[in-house]
């Protein structure tokens, strides 16, 4: 067993740093404070491939491993917990179901776009009845001649407005399973500027407040019949394997967030003085940074366990959803304490260190709760 | 064309100056960069390149670990690279360096040699100018612009307080300076891909027309007596004043000072 990163990736840990440092952390309080999406970075990032890090060469990605998405990831939250999910969303949730599910036509029409940042991806999933029930979804999709007709709403939907390309998962029937009679849930790709789809309210939120977060409305909303993703019916399993994915970025993100909170903190408790030294000098803080810093230090490789696990394991769910649980309830120990060592500094929006504690609480919540990963990681402990 | 840049690896500065007892820089133990003027010269290179076609060379000397910056050249773009290694080689100033590195360019075809203006660690700006010496061609210092025409370049030479346009037919030498450009940054498949590619590692036998007693410590004309991190100054002063009497105050610490 080897934890010793390889020169390449990090090179490539090098190179995200030194982006996320020169370019997104001086945007980092205005995009929170505004609530702008950073289009500026994004298509930047774009450019440099940040878009398409585990896109195979053939469909014009980077052709990295998942490891290397990760540290991106990871390295942008560092600084912005927004940038983070915005690469994590296009990448999990839209280019990866695209690339592990697509036909060669729709991976040659979509991913070379995604890929180079020209078009952004998202993901529908959640409804206002179907969140950590997926089952309960109520978007329909009907056949029509060559056309499926899709009617529904999806909520909370990352990147909502900003993105092209999204895969939204629909219910195209019903089939009987064990007796019973159940959904049958499929995914499709719909482009923006399809007639009958649109965006409803932008939410506001409490964390990562510059990613765009809205509604979409599918009315009588008409796709091309090989807009189908995979087989009609494979739906739901489309949506757990990309979600699986997809908890990895965000794992990568609440890391990424901890990570930047436990070096600001290591920086400010050096240079605050109380009582006539360093406040890094009384054993309180000394013995919290410890703990920060091994609950991060375990957050990672898990992480970067699970990120290697989904590159050389079929199934990879477990390392996901332990990965995210953890590294999620890290994120939110280590911003609390962070401000806390912070004081009343800490509570000032002056000092990044309060953005980092409400970006960090998302992170608990989508793709899945910590209730879910715990529900998904006991299942197999139990099966 | 072909291009050949010339870089080094160079300390990071915000990683703190490590020493060697015998007072040269301990380069093993430092956090390193690729030179900021290189790092210009190779994006200047990296432009032609795609405005006109070329391939472009890096060419490095120093200690194995220097490889690291061929290859992060090579991930910006960069065509090959080739790293100059030998222990007879360690220790050298700017005139043994610049044999060597003219040593191993007489290897390599070449239209265009471009370097940095100095390091950031040596701040001597001649190991450009001493390589176009010794390669008997033409050399433009300090350019800020960069064109090609026909088999010529020409170059926007940067000057205290304006610039200079030359032509100079190639093969020529150019020095770049970091305010020539923004170099890009690397692509994620770009360090894979250079990590796939093999590095050249040429030694002291690899060197053409130099002699023994032009490289190496033995080989520098310059010995290094004493060398020290920057010493710490003091918090300075402040003061609040209006203009009338903050002249008057910089003039008498002037003059206290005997600097007037």
């Amino acid at each position: 067993m080897d934890f010793t990163l390889s020169k390449q990736h990090e090179m490539a840990r090098m190179l995200f740093r030194d982006f996320a440092e020169k370019e997104v952390k001086p945007l980092a309080a205005e995009t929170d404070e505004t609530e702008e999406f950073p289009r500026a970075n994004v298509e930047k990032m774009g450019k440099l491939g940040f878009l398409g890090i585990p896109v195979a060469k053939e469909y014009g990605g980077q052709g990295c491993d998942i490891l290397t998405y990760v540290m991106c990831v990871e390295e942008l939250s560092k600084v912005c917990g927004t940038t983070g999910v915005i690469v994590s969303a296009h990448t999990s949730l839209c280019c990866d179901p695209i690339q592990t599910y697509g036909t060669e036509e729709q991976k040659k029409k979509y991913l070379p776009a995604l890929a180079s940042g020209e078009k952004l991806g998202a993901f529908g999933l959640t409804e206002p009845g179907a969140g950590t029930d997926a089952q309960g979804q109520q978007t329909k999709a009907v056949l029509d001649g060559d056309e499926w007709v899709l009617n529904g709403t999806k909520i909370f939907i990352t990147n909502g407005k900003e993105a092209d390309v999204y895969v939204v998962i629909a219910v195209t029937g019903t089939i009987e399973k064990r007796g019973k009679l159940q959904k049958e849930i499929s995914a499709f790709i719909v482009e923006k500027g399809t007639p009958g789809f649109s965006f409803g309210t932008k939410e506001k939120k409490m964390g990562i407040r510059g990613s765009s977060t809205y509604e979409l409305i599918f009315t009588d909303c008409r796709i091309p019949k090989g807009n189908l993703l995979g087989k009609q019916g494979d739906g739901f399993k489309i949506a757990m394997h990309t979600l699986d994915g997809g908890r990895i970025g965000i794992a990568a993100q609440a890391l990424g967030i901890a990570e930047g909170a436990l070096e600001r903190t290591i920086a400010y408790v050096k240079e605050r003085r109380q009582f006539g030294r360093s406040i890094g000098q009384f054993q309180n803080t000394q013995f919290q940074l410890a703990d920060m810093a091994t609950k991060v230090r375990a957050a990672q490789l898990l992480v970067y366990q699970a990120a290697i696990a989904k590159n050389t394991q079929s199934s990879y769910g477990f390392e996901a959803a332990q990965a995210k649980l953890y590294a999620a309830e890290v994120a939110m120990d280590v911003t609390t304490k962070a401000v806390q060592l912070h004081g009343g500094y800490g509570f000032i929006r002056e000092y990044e260190i309060e953005r980092m504690m409400r970006d960090a609480k998302i992170t608990e919540i989508y793709e899945g709760t910590s209730e879910v990963q715990r529900m998904v990681i006991s299942a197999s402990l139990l099966k | 064309m072909k291009i050949v840049v010339c870089i080094k690896q160079v300390p990071d500065t915000k990683g703190g100056v490590k020493f060697k007892p015998d007072g040269t820089l301990d380069r093993a133990a430092m956090l390193t960069i690729m030179n900021p003027d290189d790092k210009a010269g190779l994006e200047a290179a990296l432009r032609i390149k795609e405005a006109y076609g070329a391939e472009v060379t890096v060419v490095t000397m120093g200690l194995p670990k220097a490889q690291e910056v061929l290859r992060e050249a090579m991930a910006m773009g960069a065509d090959a690279g080739i790293l100059v290694t030998d222990r007879v080689l360690g220790g050298a100033d700017t005139w043994a360096t610049s044999q060597t590195l003219a040593g191993a360019i007489r290897n390599l075809e070449y239209d265009l040699i471009i370097t940095g203006r100095q390091a950031i660690d040596g701040d001597t700006a001649q190991v450009g100018p001493q390589i176009s010496e010794h390669l008997d061609i033409p050399v433009i210092s300090y350019a800020q612009d960069i064109k090609i025409e026909g088999d010529s370049v020409i170059v926007q030479r940067q000057y205290d307080d304006r610039y200079h346009i030359l032509k100079a037919k190639m093969p020529c030498l150019i020095t770049a300076i970091a305010e020539l450009n923004e170099p890009r940054y690397m692509t994620p498949g770009g360090i894979f891909d250079a990590f796939e590619k093999e590095i050249t590692v040429w030694g002291r036998a690899d060197l053409k027309d130099v002699l023994d007693s032009d490289l190496g410590a033995k080989g520098s004309p310059t010995k290094i007596a004493k060398a020290s991190d920057k010493v710490r100054k003091g918090t300075g002063e402040k003061v609040a004043l209006d203009t009338n009497e903050s002249v008057a105050y910089i003039m008498d610490k002037l003059t206290e000072k005997h600097v007037l």
